[in-house]
């Protein structure tokens, strides 16, 4: 009899915290009491381990429990604490052997079978960053557990087992009990869908090799152009260009979609970038995050590390594309609400698609608009210049030409523009990483005009156009970073006359703004 | 006499018993009342001590001591006063105790003492 001790993680955003959890054994008449800020599901956790435990045939103590979660001033929720608080009691009545630095998390069945909870990646990093390596989780939740390095993961799938193996009497244990989980991960629905290949898009060379550019540099991308264009076609298609996530980067994108995950388990870690393309109807919370209680990851989020499509960019709500500034300049979404603050990393690659006008026909000469001037400017006018300052590439998408289009399948497929691109990011990574950076879109305006100077020769008729009025000067560093993931993509070192020329068309002004 | 009250008389036994043991004296048995009833007044050292004694003859109803809740207290509370009124006493202290016992007739039965629980 005594105080039991033993630990778990208190999830917020993506960051954990070790918590410990202590258990006493009053003696007085039987009751259950959890402290240390407990939402409405973690004082369910009561009920749930009293049966729990009686099942498994360790029944708990028949006097007052107390358990307190520390600190006591981070609000916890969920399940996972279930097995984290069995565990301090059943060491506090001297059921078991002492626990020493173990973390628990996994929820409990009534029957005892301990069952998988969301988050386990995220929370598993903490508890191994945390100087906690050992971790029990149930059985559905380890092999998502074992992914972290470092990590010594034993997966159960019931308390008596569990316990057993804690130095329980075995006596009375229900050690046959074996049941079966329906939640076990089925490997293939973690398999990414196929990607679009980029040997179906038909013609359109120029927005082809913007894809390209945009793929290698990690530019954002705008493309205008008339409906039927290709627009959303070439965006999909760009995911299959991206090299695949190094691990700290694979790392970070599994744990938000162990987080998001409505399956409770992941069996791999994320190797591919993933693509998000909300609806333009999306609200402020679905596209950066939020949802009652403490915010959950939105759009941006899930888009970490890989790229988010606006389609019809003007139709989202104005304030709902100026929240993406955030992220766009930090990598980073910090979500208050009233439970708490969650910060999630947003470092994704966005590309933006509109018609022209609202009409969608002023492309060419735009002969058929029945858009007033007004009217097109207005449009354009809800994507705010702050948010296209920041984006690298402004490109306009035409209608294929019936030439080309009979040539579909007869062009490049993903795999070998993929190729290129990973060669180009290599070149860049070496060039970057000593100032801790991967692509030349992150490069700032002082680095390109500093270190990275090029010859006035070469830049002559940026200068000129700067002179001239034609080229602002957060446009003169877009060129220039344009012309680094050109040179990157041409084997060169240095960005050259024609290099600069090629970014210059890049980012030509779509035709409304 | 049915068999639970048989039952409960046999564990109040056991219990008074089990309290003598422990260095108390039984004072008064079964002391009723308009109120209700009282188990077991014992005394210890300075503290009078009024016992109730929750017998069952197994765990699958749950345990005796979770058949105790805050209104069967209340009035264990009452009662004790009007015990003290009743015999002219003045309690410097006085304490309320559970005794739980699991008797299946078979094995030996198990005894369970909370002290000072309300």
């Amino acid at each position: 009899m005594g105080i039991g001790r033993s630990y778990s993680i208190a999830l917020v955003g993506l960051n954990g915290y070790i918590v410990e959890v202590e258990a006493d054994i009053g003696q007085t008449l039987p009751n259950f009491v959890i402290l240390g800020l407990p939402d409405a599901s973690l004082n369910e956790a009561k009920e749930r381990i009293r049966s729990a435990a009686q099942n498994s045939g360790i029944p708990l103590s028949r006097r007052k429990i107390t358990a307190n979660l520390i600190p006591a001033s981070l609000p916890k929720r969920g399940s996972g604490f279930d097995l984290a608080i069995t565990m301090a009691v059943l060491r506090a009545a001297d059921d078991i052997r002492d626990i020493g630095g173990t973390v628990f998390i996994a929820e409990l069945g009534l029957d005892g079978r301990l069952r998988p909870v969301r988050g386990i990646l995220p929370a598993v990093m903490a508890a191994v960053h945390a100087g906690y390596p050992d971790i029990v989780v149930a059985d559905a939740n380890a092999v998502e557990a074992s992914l972290v390095p470092g990590a010594k993961v034993r997966g159960y799938k019931t308390l008596a087992r569990l316990a057993f193996d804690f130095g329980a009497d075995p006596k009375d244990l229900a050690l046959d009990y074996n049941p079966t989980d329906p939640d076990t991960p089925d490997e293939e629905g973690d398999v990414p869908a196929a990607v679009p290949d980029l040997s179906d898009v038909s013609g359109q060379g120029e927005a082809r090799r913007a894809l390209e550019v945009a793929a290698a540099g990690g530019h954002h991308m705008l493309l205008t152009g008339p409906p039927g264009a290709g627009k959303t076609m070439l965006a999909e298609r760009l995911p299959g260009l991206l090299p695949d996530l190094a691990d700290t980067a694979a790392m970070e994108v599994t744990a938000i979609r162990s987080l998001a995950a409505v399956r409770s388990s992941t069996v791999r870690l994320v190797r591919r970038p993933p693509f998000e393309n909300p609806h333009h109807s999306a609200t402020a919370a679905a596209i950066i995050g939020g949802g009652s209680g403490l915010p959950r990851p939105g759009a941006a989020s899930r888009a970490h590390r890989g790229v988010l499509f606006l389609d019809e960019a003007p139709e989202y709500e104005r304030r709902v594309l100026d929240a993406l500034r955030q992220p766009l300049e930090s990598g980073e979404l910090v979500i208050h609400r009233s439970a708490g603050t969650a910060a999630y990393p947003a470092r994704f690659q966005l590309i933006l698609a509109a018609n022209p006008c609202p009409c969608g026909k002023a492309s060419g000469k735009g002969m058929d608009c029945s858009c007033t001037a007004m009217m097109r400017r207005r449009y354009f006018g809800r994507i705010s210049g702050p948010l296209l300052d920041r984006v690298d590439i402004q490109l306009q998408v035409e209608r294929v030409s019936l030439a080309d289009f009979g040539h579909a399948g007869e062009e490049e497929d993903s795999r070998v523009v993929a190729k290129r691109v990973l060669a180009a990011r290599k070149r860049q990574l070496e060039r970057l990483v000593a100032m801790g950076l991967e692509t030349n879109s992150q490069v700032p305006g002082r680095t390109l005009r500093g270190e990275l100077r090029l010859p006035p020769g070469t830049t002559r008729i940026l200068d000129t156009a700067l002179e001239r009025g034609a080229l602002t000067a957060r446009g003169y560093d877009r060129v220039l970073r344009l012309a680094w993931t050109l040179a990157d993509l041409g084997h060169s070192d240095t960005p050259d006359i024609d290099h600069i020329g090629q970014a210059l068309s890049l980012r030509q002004a779509a035709a409304a703004t | 006499m049915r068999a639970k009250d048989l039952l409960g008389r046999n564990g109040e036994a056991l219990a008074a018993e089990f309290l003598e043991n422990q260095g108390m004296r039984i004072v008064d048995r079964n002391w009723r009342c308009p109120d209700g009833e009282i188990d077991i007044v014992a005394i210890e050292g300075d503290t009078l001590v009024v016992a109730e004694v929750k017998t069952r003859k197994s765990l699958d109803y749950g345990h005796p001591f979770e058949a105790v809740d805050a209104a069967k207290l209340a009035r264990l509370h009452r009662l004790s006063s009007l015990w003290c009124r009743e015999h002219d006493l003045n309690a410097a202290r006085r304490r309320i105790d559970v005794i739980s016992v699991v008797d299946n007739g078979v094995s030996e039965p198990q005894l369970d003492h909370l002290r000072g629980v309300g």
